[in-house]
């Protein structure tokens, strides 16, 4: 090959940041520490529209869900009032079938589901980034067999097997719910991580560690995941969102425990009223709207995420330049 | 060909493993669930039901686990997957038969618009980028993708069927007044029908083929031979189909069949909304009434459902590109 | 998360005579192949020219819609990419490439089409059996030689070249560099070559311009240029490749990088790494004066009467009305980038 414009530098660095390397913009790029990048990312959301519509939905639901007492003064569970009432003043959305309140449903049942979307998500996430970052840096047979499991995983109807398995728990309750949908549902962030990991491993820095010496381990802990932080992130958020979906798809079929308060259960119990051919919609309408707007504050998080990642995908304004 | 079989090796293990996972999954349960399935049908079970159940579920049985395993593999390869308990005495396989035609219809028809309307809208609003369709899609799709497919059944049962009365919202026609066949009020009804569990199914699903076909449409559009394209002065439409769809769809292909799943998952809570006919109605009231057969032998046909549609997806992708067909 | 606007060229301007070969050498990111996308119009967002003219033939091209540049587009003006594995539609065949663009511009008959297409293939030394082939069932070299070929279908007046021969191995380098020259003279057409190697363009240019940081450093005819380099950097490149046949000299390079676009240094963009560097050059930013045939960017150079900014080069005059032209009189050609600080991190 020919021989490149500028030569051997020879004298240090200067006016550089630190940690990038001199030469074509892609080769040596410089990973950031964690915080950086955390900082970055909160820059980031706050510029971004889609990004902050949906942190203030998802913080009016985790409001809801901390401090539902100050929100709904009523006891969800009591039979305490006339059925089947209108919506009112003294009851925001009306009373359902048995007499109950359903904003105070609504609003207490809000706990339940982001317990769920919470501790699925987290766990589920970290589930994939172990499997996909081993399969990824391990590789071999490691990664031969752990991506197998994973795109099995990853074909299997996911929830005519939930649905098989909370059958023959009887439906369980919250807590087989978080189980049985962690345990199935990690695989689509796996295969994003591995093939991100994989596309790390060949970059320079890890080949300096490598060279320096550090042992594996560290090097996957301390110089691959901080890197892969907006993707983790984005994996929870991925995992969040289908938690929230399987979980209130199998309370609505009757698969939960149709006692707890969760919006997937008040549609169960909607369902089971015949409350839209009864004229009490908002029995069922209201808990489903709740499940799409959480919903579509994981996706446009994730969504925003996606843009903040990759710039090309960011919006256009078209501009058309006058001649000069 | 080395490719090819390694894809169908992937599909055996696959395959392999929906078996295993219903041949474990009522063993490890606390309480074999069949021996309450059994007690519940006390009596009234003929000694070659029994036999087929304790194959199936390992009740009653002196032999241990893999003995077990081996013959439960070579009942379900014989095609005998026991009799239905719901609709005893009638085998599995022709309960089934009579509902995997509404839902594949349903299924099939959605997938084929959500397709069509979907990578095509991805497309357009790719090339035109900062337009209309750019900015208002992919807002509107990442809501509706999150939106709980049954959700999107009630509300249109609400709307168009409670609200306007325009379109029925049970069943799959007319049970009471048609009769099934080759007539025209048959069709009718049947379409009329569909529409609404349809309408539901593909906007709940299209969401995710417009923006992956967006996406991938996008990257492409930045390579170097789409603005080589542009630099031999091609007309647009030729661009934005010959030189950047052709190639942005075919990573999607593999992935819009893996989706399958979903699209399957979605079809079976509408079904339940809806009293759709389909096998996912059929599975839901299997579970309900503890007819452990009919559940598992229903979970394998959607499992096989999806493998083959990967497998079309894969034949599709290697037809497409010719980097495949002649071994580049 | 910066989001800076990034003016990747800056004050390039030059003209152009039929049939003359320019070359454009700098390091990578230098600006050379976002100017050389600027003229053909190809920029895509979020790169755009901000201001600045291009005028082919007497007609400007900035501005004009894809479909209104689409009558020059191949016929007068035509491209060759980098790698041709990137800038070949993978999915259709040679023929099939060749043909869109005949079609594009009017041509139907089917035997025009597989005519010519040979035809141009035969020039560049191919055998026309490989319009059915696919791009990657081609060697490298063949590839590369195929798209020139492509550039050719209509015999365009300016061929602009990106580092046509950068994916190549030396020894295909330089057959395809003769081979290019040999079009050119046969053909008649311009070109302006932009590489990272300028021992490439060294026999083969009429004139050679420098860049550096998105503006132009030296510009001029290349004997002169390369034989009495005036800007320190282009004294520095020729260091840097000593002749195979002269006395053998200790190999000096550039120490440091090219500075951050984003914010670009109050005085010279060279001064941090000039090894002539004065007080002065750290806060005047220099023009592009004249000395003899050469224009250089650096206040070395600068007139003693004080700086005058003379931006046409007095012995190549634009040719009498009829001859094509292309002028390049670029304000600036930005490219709206985000950059990050320190780089991506996936």
């Amino acid at each position: 090959m020919s021989m490149p414009i500028s030569g051997v530098p020879t004298a240090p660095d200067t006016g550089q940041l630190p940690g990038t390397a001199p030469g074509p913009a892609g080769a040596g790029q410089a990973r950031l520490p964690a915080r950086h990048a955390l900082a970055r990312m909160g820059r980031a959301i706050r510029s971004n529209r889609k990004a902050a519509a949906g942190t203030v939905l998802l913080a009016i639901f985790l409001f809801a869900a901390l401090f539902p007492g100050l929100i709904a003064h009523d006891d969800p569970g009591a039979d305490a009032y006339q059925p089947k009432l209108g919506i009112s003043t003294a009851h925001l959305l009306g009373t359902t079938a048995q007499g109950q309140d359903m904003w105070a449903q609504l609003v207490w049942g809000t706990r339940n589901v982001m317990i769920i979307a919470f501790v699925v998500g987290l766990a589920a996430t970290g589930i994939a980034v172990l499997i996909g970052v081993a399969a990824a840096y391990l590789g071999g047979l490691w990664d031969g067999s752990l991506s197998l499991l994973t795109d099995v995983l990853l074909v299997i109807p996911l929830f005519p097997l939930l649905i098989i398995i909370a059958g023959y728990a009887h439906g369980g309750g919250t807590l087989v719910l978080i189980l049985v949908i962690t345990v199935t549902s990690w695989s689509y962030t796996a295969r994003q991580l591995r093939s991100q990991a994989l596309s790390l491993r060949k970059r320079d820095f890890l080949e300096a560690a490598r060279v320096r010496g550090e042992r594996r381990l560290y090097i996957v802990v301390v110089e691959i995941i901080p890197t892969m932080t907006s993707l983790i992130v984005a994996a929870f958020l991925t995992n969040a969102l289908y938690a929230v979906l399987f979980a209130s798809s199998l309370q609505f079929i009757g698969l939960g425990d149709p006692n707890t308060q969760s919006w997937g259960t008040m549609l169960y119990w909607a369902q089971n009223n015949a409350a839209l051919q009864t004229g009490q919609p908002m029995w069922a309408l209201a808990p489903g709207a709740c499940i799409a707007a959480l919903g579509a504050a994981f996706a446009l998080l994730n969504y925003a995420f996606d843009e903040i990642g990759n710039p090309a995908l960011r919006p256009v304004r078209r501009k058309r330049v006058t001649r000069a | 060909m080395r490719f090819a079989l390694r894809r169908l090796g992937f599909f055996v293990i696959t395959l392999w493993a929906a078996l295993t996972l219903n041949f474990l999954l009522p063993r490890l349960m606390p309480g074999n669930p069949a021996l309450a399935m059994l007690s519940k049908f006390h009596g009234q079970l003929g000694p070659g039901t029994l036999h087929a159940l304790e194959v199936l579920f390992g009740v009653n049985t002196q032999k241990g686990l893999l003995a077990q395993y081996f013959s439960y593999l070579h009942q379900v390869f014989t095609g005998n997957f026991g009799p239905s308990l719901d609709f005893y005495p009638e085998p599995v396989t022709s309960v089934i038969g009579s509902a995997i035609w509404w839902t594949l219809g349903l299924v099939g028809i959605v997938t084929i618009l959500a397709f069509l309307l979907g990578t095509g809208l991805g497309i357009v609003s790719a090339w035109r980028r900062g337009g209309r369709l750019d900015s208002v899609l992919p807002p509107v799709f990442v809501i509706t993708s999150a939106i709980p497919y049954f959700w999107m059944g009630m509300v249109l049962v609400l709307i168009f069927g409670i609200t306007l009365g325009w379109l029925p919202t049970e069943g799959g026609y007319y049970v009471s007044t048609d009769s099934p066949g080759l007539n025209l009020t048959f069709f009718q009804d049947v379409l009329s029908h569909a529409a609404l569990p349809a309408l539901a199914l593909l906007i709940t699903t299209i969401g995710t083929w417009i923006l992956t076909m967006r996406n991938t449409m996008i990257t492409t559009l930045a390579e170097d031979y789409v603005r080589m394209a542009r630099a031999k002065g091609l007309p647009g439409r030729r661009i934005m189909v010959d030189y950047a769809a052709r190639n942005a769809i075919l990573p999607n292909l593999t992935g819009f069949a893996m989706s399958l799943g979903f699209v399957v998952s979605g079809a079976i809570l509408i079904e339940y909304v809806f009293n759709y006919p389909g096998v996912g109605y059929m599975l839901l009231q299997a579970v309900q009434g503890e007819d452990y057969p009919l559940e598992q032998a229903l979970f394998l046909l959607i499992t096989v459902a999806v493998l083959v549609a990967i497998l079309i997806a894969d034949i599709a992708t290697a037809l497409l590109d010719p980097r495949t067909r002649t071994g580049g | 998360m910066e989001h800076g606007a990034v003016r990747a060229v800056e004050d390039v301007t030059f003209d152009l005579a039929p049939g003359e070969f320019i070359g454009v050498v700098g390091e990578s990111g230098c600006g050379k192949s976002t100017m050389l996308f600027a003229i053909a119009q190809l920029l895509a967002p979020p790169a755009e020219i901000t201001s600045g003219s291009v005028t082919f033939a007497g007609r400007s091209l900035v501005g004009l819609t894809d479909s209104q540049l689409a009558a020059v587009r191949w016929k007068d003006l035509s491209v060759v990419m980098q790698s041709a594995m990137n800038a070949l539609n993978p999915v259709k065949s040679i023929g099939s490439q060749f043909k869109d663009a005949m079609r594009a511009h009017g041509e139907r008959s089917k035997a025009e089409i597989a005519g010519r297409s040979a035809e141009v293939l035969r020039m560049v030394g191919i055998d026309p059996v490989h319009l059915k082939s696919y791009p990657h069932q081609l060697s490298g070299g063949m590839r590369q030689r195929s798209m020139i070929a492509m550039a050719m279908l209509f015999t365009p007046d300016l061929v602009i070249m990106d580092e046509p021969t950068s994916a190549l191995d030396v020894v295909a380098q330089r057959s395809l560099m003769v081979q290019i020259k040999d079009l050119q003279q046969r053909l008649g057409f311009a070109i302006i070559f932009v590489t990272h190697d300028m021992s490439l363009v060294r026999h083969f240019s009429d004139r050679l311009m420098v860049m550096y940081a998105g503006q132009v450093a030296e510009f001029g005819p290349t004997r002169q240029v390369f034989d009495a380099p005036l800007h320190p950097y282009s004294a520095g490149l020729m260091e840097a490749f000593p002749s195979i046949r002269g006395p053998r000299l200790p190999l000096t390079g550039i120490p440091g990088s090219p500075p951050d676009l984003a914010r670009p240094p109050a005085g010279c963009r060279f001064a941090p790494r000039c090894p002539k560097v004065t007080d002065d050059c750290l806060t005047t930013p220099p023009a592009l004066y004249q000395a003899g045939q050469v224009q250089v960017r650096c206040l070395l150079h600068r007139p003693a009467q004080g700086p005058t900014q003379n931006l046409r080069n007095e012995n190549f005059a634009p040719g009498s009305p009829g001859d094509s032209v292309s002028s390049v009189a670029t304000g600036g050609a930005t490219g709206s980038v985000a950059t990050e600080e320190g780089g991506s991190d996936e």
